[in-house]
Protein backbone atom coordinates (compact mmCIF):
# COMPACT_ATOMS: atom_id res chain seq x y z
CA UNK A 1 0.00 0.00 0.00
CA UNK A 2 1.01 3.59 -0.62
CA UNK A 3 0.56 6.53 1.70
CA UNK A 4 0.39 10.22 0.85
CA UNK A 5 1.20 12.66 3.64
CA UNK A 6 0.60 16.40 3.25
CA UNK A 7 2.81 18.78 5.23
CA UNK A 8 2.60 22.54 5.60
CA UNK A 9 5.36 25.04 6.33
CA UNK A 10 4.14 27.21 9.21
CA UNK A 11 5.52 29.51 11.84
CA UNK A 12 7.07 27.48 14.68
CA UNK A 13 4.46 26.83 17.35
CA UNK A 14 6.61 28.38 20.07
CA UNK A 15 6.98 31.73 18.34
CA UNK A 16 4.84 34.55 19.66
CA UNK A 17 3.34 36.08 16.53
CA UNK A 18 3.23 39.80 15.83
CA UNK A 19 0.72 41.57 13.65
CA UNK A 20 2.25 43.94 11.06
CA UNK A 21 1.88 47.65 11.76
CA UNK A 22 -0.16 48.17 8.58
CA UNK A 23 -2.59 45.41 9.68
CA UNK A 24 -2.11 43.55 6.41
CA UNK A 25 -1.02 40.28 7.99
CA UNK A 26 1.15 38.62 10.58
CA UNK A 27 4.86 39.45 10.40
CA UNK A 28 6.68 36.32 9.22
CA UNK A 29 10.03 37.89 8.32
CA UNK A 30 12.97 36.33 10.17
CA UNK A 31 10.77 33.98 12.16
CA UNK A 32 11.51 30.33 12.65
CA UNK A 33 9.44 28.09 10.38
CA UNK A 34 8.69 24.39 10.92
CA UNK A 35 6.46 21.53 9.84
CA UNK A 36 2.97 22.09 11.20
CA UNK A 37 2.90 19.97 14.42
CA UNK A 38 -0.17 17.97 13.36
CA UNK A 39 1.52 17.13 10.05
CA UNK A 40 4.55 15.83 11.93
CA UNK A 41 2.17 13.43 13.67
CA UNK A 42 0.82 12.41 10.24
CA UNK A 43 4.36 11.69 8.99
CA UNK A 44 5.08 9.67 12.14
CA UNK A 45 1.92 7.60 11.71
CA UNK A 46 2.81 6.83 8.08
CA UNK A 47 6.32 5.78 9.12
CA UNK A 48 4.90 3.53 11.85
CA UNK A 49 2.52 1.92 9.33
CA UNK A 50 5.52 1.31 7.09
CA UNK A 51 7.49 -0.20 9.96
CA UNK A 52 4.51 -2.45 10.68
CA UNK A 53 4.62 -3.67 7.07
CA UNK A 54 1.25 -2.15 6.11
CA UNK A 55 2.66 0.58 3.86
CA UNK A 56 5.39 0.12 1.24
CA UNK A 57 5.96 3.68 0.15
CA UNK A 58 5.38 7.09 1.71
CA UNK A 59 5.05 10.13 -0.54
CA UNK A 60 5.15 13.49 1.18
CA UNK A 61 3.67 16.55 -0.53
CA UNK A 62 3.74 20.23 0.30
CA UNK A 63 2.17 23.18 -1.47
CA UNK A 64 3.68 26.59 -0.82
CA UNK A 65 6.78 28.71 -1.31
CA UNK A 66 10.04 27.22 -2.58
CA UNK A 67 11.34 27.13 1.02
CA UNK A 68 8.76 24.45 1.82
CA UNK A 69 11.33 21.97 0.52
CA UNK A 70 12.95 22.27 3.96
CA UNK A 71 9.80 20.78 5.49
CA UNK A 72 9.68 18.02 2.87
CA UNK A 73 13.35 17.19 3.56
CA UNK A 74 12.55 17.08 7.26
CA UNK A 75 9.76 14.58 6.57
CA UNK A 76 12.09 12.53 4.36
CA UNK A 77 14.58 12.44 7.24
CA UNK A 78 11.85 11.04 9.47
CA UNK A 79 11.29 8.14 7.08
CA UNK A 80 9.20 9.25 4.10
CA UNK A 81 10.46 7.89 0.76
CA UNK A 82 10.04 10.73 -1.72
CA UNK A 83 8.66 14.22 -1.96
CA UNK A 84 6.52 16.36 -4.23
CA UNK A 85 6.76 20.13 -3.84
CA UNK A 86 4.10 22.22 -5.56
CA UNK A 87 5.61 25.70 -5.69
CA UNK A 88 3.35 28.71 -5.44
CA UNK A 89 3.61 32.15 -3.93
CA UNK A 90 -0.15 32.37 -3.58
CA UNK A 91 -1.58 32.15 -0.07
CA UNK A 92 -2.65 28.52 0.20
CA UNK A 93 -6.40 28.09 0.79
CA UNK A 94 -7.81 24.66 1.72
CA UNK A 95 -10.05 24.21 -1.35
CA UNK A 96 -7.20 24.74 -3.83
CA UNK A 97 -4.83 22.59 -1.76
CA UNK A 98 -7.43 19.82 -1.65
CA UNK A 99 -7.78 19.95 -5.44
CA UNK A 100 -4.02 19.56 -5.93
CA UNK A 101 -3.81 16.76 -3.37
CA UNK A 102 -6.68 14.94 -5.09
CA UNK A 103 -4.69 14.99 -8.32
CA UNK A 104 -1.60 13.63 -6.59
CA UNK A 105 -3.50 10.98 -4.62
CA UNK A 106 -5.26 9.72 -7.74
CA UNK A 107 -2.25 9.76 -10.06
CA UNK A 108 -0.09 8.03 -7.46
CA UNK A 109 -2.94 5.64 -6.51
CA UNK A 110 -2.36 6.11 -2.79
CA UNK A 111 -4.45 4.07 -0.35
CA UNK A 112 -4.09 6.12 2.82
CA UNK A 113 -3.90 9.89 2.79
CA UNK A 114 -2.75 11.45 6.03
CA UNK A 115 -3.03 15.13 6.96
CA UNK A 116 -2.89 17.10 10.19
CA UNK A 117 -6.30 18.07 11.57
CA UNK A 118 -5.48 21.76 11.22
CA UNK A 119 -2.59 24.08 10.46
CA UNK A 120 -1.65 26.25 13.41
CA UNK A 121 -1.41 29.41 11.29
CA UNK A 122 -4.84 29.68 9.66
CA UNK A 123 -6.55 27.28 12.14
CA UNK A 124 -8.95 26.22 9.39
CA UNK A 125 -9.39 22.48 9.90
CA UNK A 126 -10.81 22.01 6.38
CA UNK A 127 -8.30 20.52 3.92
CA UNK A 128 -8.63 16.82 4.81
CA UNK A 129 -12.42 16.94 4.78
CA UNK A 130 -12.47 18.81 1.46
CA UNK A 131 -10.06 16.31 -0.07
CA UNK A 132 -12.20 13.35 1.03
CA UNK A 133 -15.30 15.04 -0.40
CA UNK A 134 -13.64 15.79 -3.77
CA UNK A 135 -12.45 12.17 -3.99
CA UNK A 136 -15.83 10.83 -2.83
CA UNK A 137 -14.18 8.69 -0.15
CA UNK A 138 -14.49 8.24 3.61
CA UNK A 139 -12.75 10.35 6.21
CA UNK A 140 -11.49 9.75 9.73
CA UNK A 141 -10.87 13.18 11.21
CA UNK A 142 -9.24 14.02 14.57
CA UNK A 143 -7.75 10.51 14.72
CA UNK A 144 -6.26 9.26 17.97
CA UNK A 145 -5.89 5.65 16.79
CA UNK A 146 -5.50 4.11 13.33
CA UNK A 147 -5.78 0.37 12.66
CA UNK A 148 -5.55 -1.04 9.15
CA UNK A 149 -7.42 -4.34 8.76
CA UNK A 150 -7.40 -5.79 5.25
CA UNK A 151 -8.99 -3.32 2.85
CA UNK A 152 -10.48 -1.26 5.67
CA UNK A 153 -9.10 1.09 8.28
CA UNK A 154 -10.59 1.61 11.71
CA UNK A 155 -10.11 5.14 12.98
CA UNK A 156 -10.83 6.21 16.55
CA UNK A 157 -11.78 9.89 16.58
CA UNK A 158 -11.70 12.48 19.32
CA UNK A 159 -15.17 14.02 19.44
CA UNK A 160 -16.85 16.38 21.91
CA UNK A 161 -17.70 14.24 24.90
CA UNK A 162 -15.52 11.24 24.15
CA UNK A 163 -14.29 8.94 21.39
CA UNK A 164 -15.94 7.51 18.30
CA UNK A 165 -14.64 4.72 16.08
CA UNK A 166 -15.50 4.52 12.39
CA UNK A 167 -14.57 1.91 9.78
CA UNK A 168 -13.49 3.31 6.41
CA UNK A 169 -13.03 1.62 3.03
CA UNK A 170 -9.62 2.28 1.48
CA UNK A 171 -8.62 4.62 0.03
CA UNK A 172 -9.47 6.95 2.88
CA UNK A 173 -8.42 10.30 4.28
CA UNK A 174 -7.25 10.47 7.89
CA UNK A 175 -6.51 13.69 9.78
CA UNK A 176 -4.41 13.45 12.92
CA UNK A 177 -5.11 14.70 16.40
CA UNK A 178 -2.43 15.39 18.99
CA UNK A 179 -2.70 12.13 20.82
CA UNK A 180 -2.29 9.84 17.82
CA UNK A 181 1.43 9.43 18.49
CA UNK A 182 4.63 11.04 19.69
CA UNK A 183 6.69 12.06 16.63
CA UNK A 184 10.32 10.94 16.59
CA UNK A 185 13.32 13.20 16.06
CA UNK A 186 15.35 12.96 12.87
CA UNK A 187 18.80 11.41 13.34
CA UNK A 188 21.79 13.10 11.72
CA UNK A 189 22.61 10.23 9.30
CA UNK A 190 18.96 10.22 8.21
CA UNK A 191 19.07 13.96 7.61
CA UNK A 192 22.09 13.39 5.34
CA UNK A 193 20.37 10.51 3.53
CA UNK A 194 17.22 12.59 3.09
CA UNK A 195 19.19 15.02 0.92
CA UNK A 196 19.57 12.29 -1.69
CA UNK A 197 15.93 11.22 -1.76
CA UNK A 198 13.83 12.14 -4.77
CA UNK A 199 12.01 15.48 -4.62
CA UNK A 200 9.93 16.48 -7.65
CA UNK A 201 8.97 20.08 -8.21
CA UNK A 202 5.64 20.97 -9.73
CA UNK A 203 3.39 23.98 -10.06
CA UNK A 204 -0.39 24.27 -9.46
CA UNK A 205 -0.77 24.71 -13.25
CA UNK A 206 0.62 21.17 -13.74
CA UNK A 207 -2.52 19.98 -11.98
CA UNK A 208 -4.81 22.47 -13.71
CA UNK A 209 -5.57 24.21 -10.41
CA UNK A 210 -6.04 27.98 -10.25
CA UNK A 211 -4.80 29.22 -6.87
CA UNK A 212 -7.02 32.32 -6.85
CA UNK A 213 -9.42 32.35 -3.90
CA UNK A 214 -12.70 34.14 -3.47
CA UNK A 215 -11.64 35.12 0.02
CA UNK A 216 -9.90 38.38 0.66
CA UNK A 217 -8.27 39.37 3.93
CA UNK A 218 -9.37 42.93 4.69
CA UNK A 219 -7.26 43.34 7.78
CA UNK A 220 -5.47 41.51 10.57
CA UNK A 221 -5.46 42.98 14.05
CA UNK A 222 -4.06 41.85 17.38
CA UNK A 223 -6.66 40.54 19.84
CA UNK A 224 -8.08 43.00 22.37
CA UNK A 225 -5.67 43.35 25.30
CA UNK A 226 -6.98 42.37 28.69
CA UNK A 227 -6.66 45.04 31.33
CA UNK A 228 -3.84 44.35 33.74
CA UNK A 229 -4.80 42.08 36.60
CA UNK A 230 -3.86 42.30 40.24
CA UNK A 231 -2.02 40.02 42.60
CA UNK A 232 -3.98 38.94 45.65
CA UNK A 233 -2.18 38.03 48.84
CA UNK A 234 -4.48 35.40 50.29
CA UNK A 235 -7.41 33.11 49.60
CA UNK A 236 -9.59 35.43 51.72
CA UNK A 237 -8.71 38.38 49.54
CA UNK A 238 -9.41 36.33 46.40
CA UNK A 239 -12.85 35.26 47.65
CA UNK A 240 -13.63 38.86 48.61
CA UNK A 241 -12.62 40.17 45.17
CA UNK A 242 -14.63 37.50 43.34
CA UNK A 243 -17.71 38.23 45.49
CA UNK A 244 -17.62 41.99 45.76
CA UNK A 245 -15.52 43.32 42.90
CA UNK A 246 -15.99 40.89 40.02
CA UNK A 247 -19.32 39.60 41.37
CA UNK A 248 -18.90 36.22 39.68
CA UNK A 249 -19.61 33.96 42.66
CA UNK B 1 -32.41 33.90 0.24
CA UNK B 2 -32.71 32.00 3.47
CA UNK B 3 -30.01 30.81 5.86
CA UNK B 4 -29.57 27.16 6.79
CA UNK B 5 -28.36 26.36 10.29
CA UNK B 6 -27.22 22.83 11.02
CA UNK B 7 -28.41 21.82 14.51
CA UNK B 8 -26.14 20.11 17.00
CA UNK B 9 -28.10 17.48 18.91
CA UNK B 10 -27.81 14.00 20.35
CA UNK B 11 -31.04 12.76 18.72
CA UNK B 12 -32.90 13.25 22.03
CA UNK B 13 -32.36 16.95 22.62
CA UNK B 14 -30.93 20.08 21.08
CA UNK B 15 -27.45 21.25 22.13
CA UNK B 16 -27.02 24.83 23.23
CA UNK B 17 -24.39 25.38 20.51
CA UNK B 18 -27.31 25.45 18.06
CA UNK B 19 -28.80 28.51 19.81
CA UNK B 20 -25.48 30.38 19.57
CA UNK B 21 -25.29 29.53 15.87
CA UNK B 22 -28.85 30.78 15.27
CA UNK B 23 -27.74 34.05 16.93
CA UNK B 24 -24.92 34.39 14.38
CA UNK B 25 -27.43 33.68 11.58
CA UNK B 26 -29.69 36.46 12.89
CA UNK B 27 -26.84 38.93 12.60
CA UNK B 28 -26.40 37.97 8.93
CA UNK B 29 -30.13 38.57 8.40
CA UNK B 30 -32.72 36.53 6.51
CA UNK B 31 -35.14 33.67 7.06
CA UNK B 32 -33.54 31.03 9.28
CA UNK B 33 -34.18 27.35 8.65
CA UNK B 34 -32.76 24.80 11.08
CA UNK B 35 -31.84 21.32 9.83
CA UNK B 36 -32.03 18.38 12.21
CA UNK B 37 -30.42 15.30 10.70
CA UNK B 38 -30.61 12.31 13.00
CA UNK B 39 -32.46 9.17 13.89
CA UNK B 40 -35.50 9.34 16.18
CA UNK B 41 -34.83 13.04 16.49
CA UNK B 42 -38.41 14.39 16.56
CA UNK B 43 -37.94 15.74 20.10
CA UNK B 44 -34.84 17.69 19.06
CA UNK B 45 -36.77 19.08 16.09
CA UNK B 46 -39.65 20.18 18.35
CA UNK B 47 -37.13 21.94 20.58
CA UNK B 48 -35.56 23.71 17.60
CA UNK B 49 -39.03 24.89 16.50
CA UNK B 50 -39.38 26.77 19.80
CA UNK B 51 -36.09 28.63 19.47
CA UNK B 52 -36.39 32.36 18.87
CA UNK B 53 -35.82 33.54 15.30
CA UNK B 54 -36.35 30.21 13.55
CA UNK B 55 -38.86 30.28 10.68
CA UNK B 56 -38.73 26.61 9.66
CA UNK B 57 -37.31 23.34 10.95
CA UNK B 58 -36.32 20.60 8.52
CA UNK B 59 -36.20 17.11 9.98
CA UNK B 60 -34.26 14.43 8.13
CA UNK B 61 -34.95 11.39 10.27
CA UNK B 62 -33.17 8.26 9.12
CA UNK B 63 -30.76 5.63 10.42
CA UNK B 64 -28.22 7.01 7.92
CA UNK B 65 -27.89 10.13 10.08
CA UNK B 66 -27.88 8.52 13.52
CA UNK B 67 -24.16 8.90 14.18
CA UNK B 68 -23.67 12.11 12.20
CA UNK B 69 -21.26 10.48 9.75
CA UNK B 70 -19.66 13.25 7.70
CA UNK B 71 -20.11 11.58 4.32
CA UNK B 72 -23.88 11.22 4.67
CA UNK B 73 -24.49 14.61 6.28
CA UNK B 74 -22.45 16.44 3.66
CA UNK B 75 -24.38 14.84 0.79
CA UNK B 76 -27.68 15.78 2.47
CA UNK B 77 -26.73 19.40 3.12
CA UNK B 78 -25.16 19.87 -0.32
CA UNK B 79 -28.32 18.42 -1.86
CA UNK B 80 -30.63 20.96 -0.20
CA UNK B 81 -28.15 23.87 -0.44
CA UNK B 82 -29.73 25.31 -3.60
CA UNK B 83 -32.15 27.65 -1.90
CA UNK B 84 -29.75 29.01 0.72
CA UNK B 85 -27.33 31.93 0.61
CA UNK B 86 -25.57 30.91 3.84
CA UNK B 87 -24.96 27.55 5.47
CA UNK B 88 -23.88 27.59 9.11
CA UNK B 89 -22.91 24.98 11.65
CA UNK B 90 -21.49 25.36 15.15
CA UNK B 91 -17.71 24.81 15.31
CA UNK B 92 -18.16 21.61 17.33
CA UNK B 93 -16.40 18.40 16.29
CA UNK B 94 -19.53 17.51 14.29
CA UNK B 95 -19.64 20.85 12.47
CA UNK B 96 -15.91 20.87 11.79
CA UNK B 97 -16.13 17.30 10.53
CA UNK B 98 -18.81 17.58 7.87
CA UNK B 99 -19.12 21.23 6.82
CA UNK B 100 -15.82 21.46 4.85
CA UNK B 101 -17.11 18.46 2.87
CA UNK B 102 -20.25 20.43 2.02
CA UNK B 103 -18.16 23.39 0.85
CA UNK B 104 -16.01 21.15 -1.36
CA UNK B 105 -19.09 19.47 -2.87
CA UNK B 106 -20.44 22.95 -3.69
CA UNK B 107 -16.97 24.02 -4.93
CA UNK B 108 -16.84 27.02 -2.61
CA UNK B 109 -14.27 28.10 -0.03
CA UNK B 110 -15.42 28.29 3.58
CA UNK B 111 -14.63 30.21 6.75
CA UNK B 112 -13.97 28.39 10.02
CA UNK B 113 -14.89 29.53 13.52
CA UNK B 114 -16.16 33.02 12.78
CA UNK B 115 -16.17 35.19 15.90
CA UNK B 116 -18.10 38.18 14.54
CA UNK B 117 -20.39 39.10 11.63
CA UNK B 118 -19.33 42.34 9.92
CA UNK B 119 -21.83 42.02 7.07
CA UNK B 120 -23.40 39.18 5.10
CA UNK B 121 -20.13 38.56 3.22
CA UNK B 122 -17.55 39.73 5.77
CA UNK B 123 -16.58 38.03 9.00
CA UNK B 124 -13.96 38.11 11.74
CA UNK B 125 -12.14 34.95 12.69
CA UNK B 126 -9.22 34.20 15.00
CA UNK B 127 -5.98 32.93 13.45
CA UNK B 128 -2.60 31.88 14.89
CA UNK B 129 -4.11 30.35 18.04
CA UNK B 130 -6.11 33.51 18.71
CA UNK B 131 -3.04 35.76 18.59
CA UNK B 132 -4.54 37.69 15.69
CA UNK B 133 -8.02 38.35 14.34
CA UNK B 134 -8.53 38.40 10.58
CA UNK B 135 -11.40 40.20 8.89
CA UNK B 136 -12.18 38.19 5.78
CA UNK B 137 -14.50 39.08 2.89
CA UNK B 138 -15.82 36.29 0.74
CA UNK B 139 -17.28 36.71 -2.73
CA UNK B 140 -18.67 33.17 -2.91
CA UNK B 141 -22.37 32.95 -3.91
CA UNK B 142 -22.88 30.50 -1.10
CA UNK B 143 -21.27 31.39 2.19
CA UNK B 144 -20.32 28.34 4.25
CA UNK B 145 -19.32 29.02 7.87
CA UNK B 146 -18.66 27.36 11.17
CA UNK B 147 -19.42 29.56 14.16
CA UNK B 148 -17.34 29.92 17.32
CA UNK B 149 -20.24 29.47 19.72
CA UNK B 150 -18.64 31.28 22.67
CA UNK B 151 -18.52 34.48 20.58
CA UNK B 152 -22.32 34.72 20.17
CA UNK B 153 -24.93 34.94 22.94
CA UNK B 154 -27.53 32.20 22.43
CA UNK B 155 -31.05 33.07 21.26
CA UNK B 156 -33.92 32.24 23.62
CA UNK B 157 -34.83 28.57 23.62
CA UNK B 158 -38.53 29.37 24.06
CA UNK B 159 -41.00 31.64 22.33
CA UNK B 160 -40.65 30.57 18.71
CA UNK B 161 -43.25 28.54 16.85
CA UNK B 162 -41.70 27.35 13.62
CA UNK B 163 -43.27 24.59 11.56
CA UNK B 164 -41.44 21.26 11.39
CA UNK B 165 -41.19 19.90 7.88
CA UNK B 166 -40.09 16.32 7.31
CA UNK B 167 -37.41 15.80 4.67
CA UNK B 168 -37.59 12.51 2.88
CA UNK B 169 -33.99 12.70 1.75
CA UNK B 170 -31.74 9.76 2.50
CA UNK B 171 -28.10 10.12 1.46
CA UNK B 172 -25.51 7.43 1.98
CA UNK B 173 -21.89 7.70 0.92
CA UNK B 174 -21.41 4.06 1.80
CA UNK B 175 -17.64 4.29 2.27
CA UNK B 176 -17.66 4.48 6.03
CA UNK B 177 -19.58 3.02 8.92
CA UNK B 178 -20.00 3.57 12.64
CA UNK B 179 -18.27 1.04 14.90
CA UNK B 180 -18.71 2.33 18.44
CA UNK B 181 -18.64 5.29 20.76
CA UNK B 182 -17.20 5.77 24.22
CA UNK B 183 -18.55 8.85 25.92
CA UNK B 184 -16.98 10.22 29.08
CA UNK B 185 -19.61 10.35 31.80
CA UNK B 186 -20.10 13.52 33.78
CA UNK B 187 -22.87 15.03 35.89
CA UNK B 188 -21.23 18.44 35.76
CA UNK B 189 -22.20 21.18 33.32
CA UNK B 190 -20.87 20.91 29.79
CA UNK B 191 -17.44 22.50 29.48
CA UNK B 192 -18.18 24.74 26.50
CA UNK B 193 -21.39 26.21 27.92
CA UNK B 194 -20.59 26.34 31.67
CA UNK B 195 -20.61 29.76 33.32
CA UNK B 196 -17.74 28.75 35.61
CA UNK B 197 -14.81 26.50 34.69
CA UNK B 198 -12.16 25.17 37.06
CA UNK B 199 -9.10 23.82 35.25
CA UNK B 200 -6.06 21.95 36.44
CA UNK B 201 -2.66 21.50 34.89
CA UNK B 202 0.48 19.46 35.19
CA UNK B 203 1.11 20.70 38.74
CA UNK B 204 -1.76 18.52 39.98
CA UNK B 205 0.74 15.65 39.55
CA UNK B 206 -1.85 12.85 39.17
CA UNK B 207 -5.48 11.99 38.50
CA UNK B 208 -6.35 11.44 42.17
CA UNK B 209 -5.40 15.03 42.91
CA UNK B 210 -7.91 16.19 40.29
CA UNK B 211 -10.59 14.31 42.22
CA UNK B 212 -9.30 15.54 45.55
CA UNK B 213 -8.55 19.20 44.82
CA UNK B 214 -10.21 20.38 41.58
CA UNK B 215 -13.55 18.55 41.65
CA UNK B 216 -14.74 19.67 45.13
CA UNK B 217 -14.18 23.31 44.16
CA UNK B 218 -15.96 22.77 40.84
CA UNK B 219 -18.91 21.09 42.57
CA UNK B 220 -19.23 23.87 45.11
CA UNK B 221 -19.28 26.46 42.30
CA UNK B 222 -21.49 24.38 40.00
CA UNK B 223 -18.60 24.57 37.55
CA UNK B 224 -17.31 22.39 34.74
CA UNK B 225 -13.85 20.85 35.03
CA UNK B 226 -11.23 21.54 32.39
CA UNK B 227 -7.57 20.69 31.96
CA UNK B 228 -4.43 21.74 30.17
CA UNK B 229 -2.88 19.55 27.50
CA UNK B 230 -0.11 18.56 29.90
CA UNK B 231 -2.66 17.14 32.35
CA UNK B 232 -4.41 15.26 29.55
CA UNK B 233 -1.21 13.90 28.01
CA UNK B 234 -0.04 12.73 31.43
CA UNK B 235 -3.29 10.75 31.67
CA UNK B 236 -4.72 12.58 34.70
CA UNK B 237 -8.04 13.24 32.94
CA UNK B 238 -9.73 12.26 29.64
CA UNK B 239 -8.86 14.33 26.58
CA UNK B 240 -12.34 15.77 26.04
CA UNK B 241 -11.60 17.96 29.06
CA UNK B 242 -8.74 19.73 27.30
CA UNK B 243 -9.07 23.49 26.93
CA UNK B 244 -6.98 25.14 24.21
CA UNK B 245 -6.26 25.61 20.52
CA UNK B 246 -6.50 21.87 19.95
CA UNK B 247 -9.16 21.19 22.57
CA UNK B 248 -12.26 23.11 23.55
CA UNK B 249 -12.70 26.87 23.35
CA UNK B 250 -14.45 28.25 26.44
CA UNK B 251 -15.48 31.74 27.49
CA UNK B 252 -17.16 31.42 30.90
CA UNK B 253 -17.87 34.23 33.37
CA UNK B 254 -15.18 32.82 35.65
CA UNK B 255 -12.20 30.67 34.69
CA UNK B 256 -10.00 29.35 37.48
CA UNK B 257 -6.64 28.00 36.30
CA UNK B 258 -4.83 26.00 38.97
CA UNK B 259 -1.30 24.81 38.31
CA UNK B 260 -1.43 25.84 34.65
CA UNK B 261 1.53 27.82 33.27
CA UNK B 262 -0.47 29.31 30.40
CA UNK B 263 1.19 28.23 27.14
CA UNK B 264 -0.01 30.07 23.99
CA UNK B 265 -2.03 27.02 23.00
CA UNK B 266 -3.88 26.93 26.32
CA UNK B 267 -4.56 30.67 26.36
CA UNK B 268 -6.13 30.30 22.89
CA UNK B 269 -8.88 28.27 24.50
CA UNK B 270 -9.79 30.48 27.46
CA UNK B 271 -8.56 34.04 27.17
CA UNK B 272 -12.00 35.36 26.25
CA UNK B 273 -13.29 34.38 29.70
CA UNK B 274 -14.81 37.33 31.57
CA UNK B 275 -12.80 36.92 34.76
CA UNK B 276 -9.65 34.80 34.96
CA UNK B 277 -8.18 33.60 38.24
CA UNK B 278 -4.79 31.92 38.31
CA UNK B 279 -3.43 29.99 41.26
CA UNK B 280 0.22 29.23 40.69
CA UNK B 281 3.43 29.17 42.67
CA UNK B 282 5.33 30.85 39.84
CA UNK B 283 4.54 34.58 39.50
CA UNK B 284 6.52 34.63 36.23
CA UNK B 285 4.28 32.08 34.52
CA UNK B 286 2.54 33.41 31.37
CA UNK B 287 -0.91 32.82 32.90
CA UNK B 288 -0.18 35.80 35.18
CA UNK B 289 -0.30 38.11 32.15
CA UNK B 290 -3.95 37.30 31.38
CA UNK B 291 -5.21 36.71 34.94
CA UNK B 292 -7.46 39.33 36.55
CA UNK B 293 -6.58 37.88 39.93
CA UNK B 294 -3.34 36.06 40.51
CA UNK B 295 -2.77 34.16 43.73
CA UNK B 296 0.81 33.07 44.24
CA UNK B 297 0.36 29.98 46.34
CA UNK B 298 0.81 26.24 46.56
CA UNK B 299 -2.38 24.89 45.02
CA UNK B 300 -2.54 21.92 47.37
CA UNK B 301 -3.04 24.37 50.25
CA UNK B 302 -4.95 27.09 48.38
CA UNK B 303 -7.59 24.94 46.65
CA UNK B 304 -9.02 23.30 49.83
CA UNK B 305 -9.01 26.67 51.57
CA UNK B 306 -10.79 28.29 48.62
CA UNK B 307 -13.32 25.44 48.51
CA UNK B 308 -14.09 25.82 52.21
CA UNK B 309 -14.48 29.60 52.03
CA UNK B 310 -16.87 29.80 49.10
Amino acid sequence: MKALVAVKRVIDYNVKVRVKADNSSVDLSNTKMSINPFDEIAVEEAVRLKEAGVIDEIIVASIGPKESQEQIRAALALGADRGILVVTDAKPYPLQIAKILKNIAESEATDIILLGKQAIDDDNNQTGQMLAALMGIGQGTFASEVKVEGDKVNVTREIDGGLQTVALDLPAVITTDLRLNEPRYAKLPNIMKAKKKQLDEKTPADFGVDMASKQEIIKVVPPAERKAGIKVGSVDELVDKLRNEAKVI
Amino acid sequence: MAILVYAEHDNASLKKATLNTIAAAQQIGGDIHVLIAGSGAQAAADEAAKAAGVSKVLLADNAAYEHQLAGNLALLVADIAGEYSHILAPATTTGKNFLPRVAALLDVSMLSEISAVVDAQTFDRPIYAGNATATVKTSEDKVVLTVRTTAFDPVASEGGSAAVETLDNVQELGKSSFVNEEMAKSDRPELTSASIVVSGGRALANGENFTKYIEPLADKLGAAVGASRAAVDAGYVPNDMQVGQTGKIVAPDLYIAAGISGAIQHLAGMKDSKVIVAINNDPESPIASVADYFLEADLFAALPELTSKI
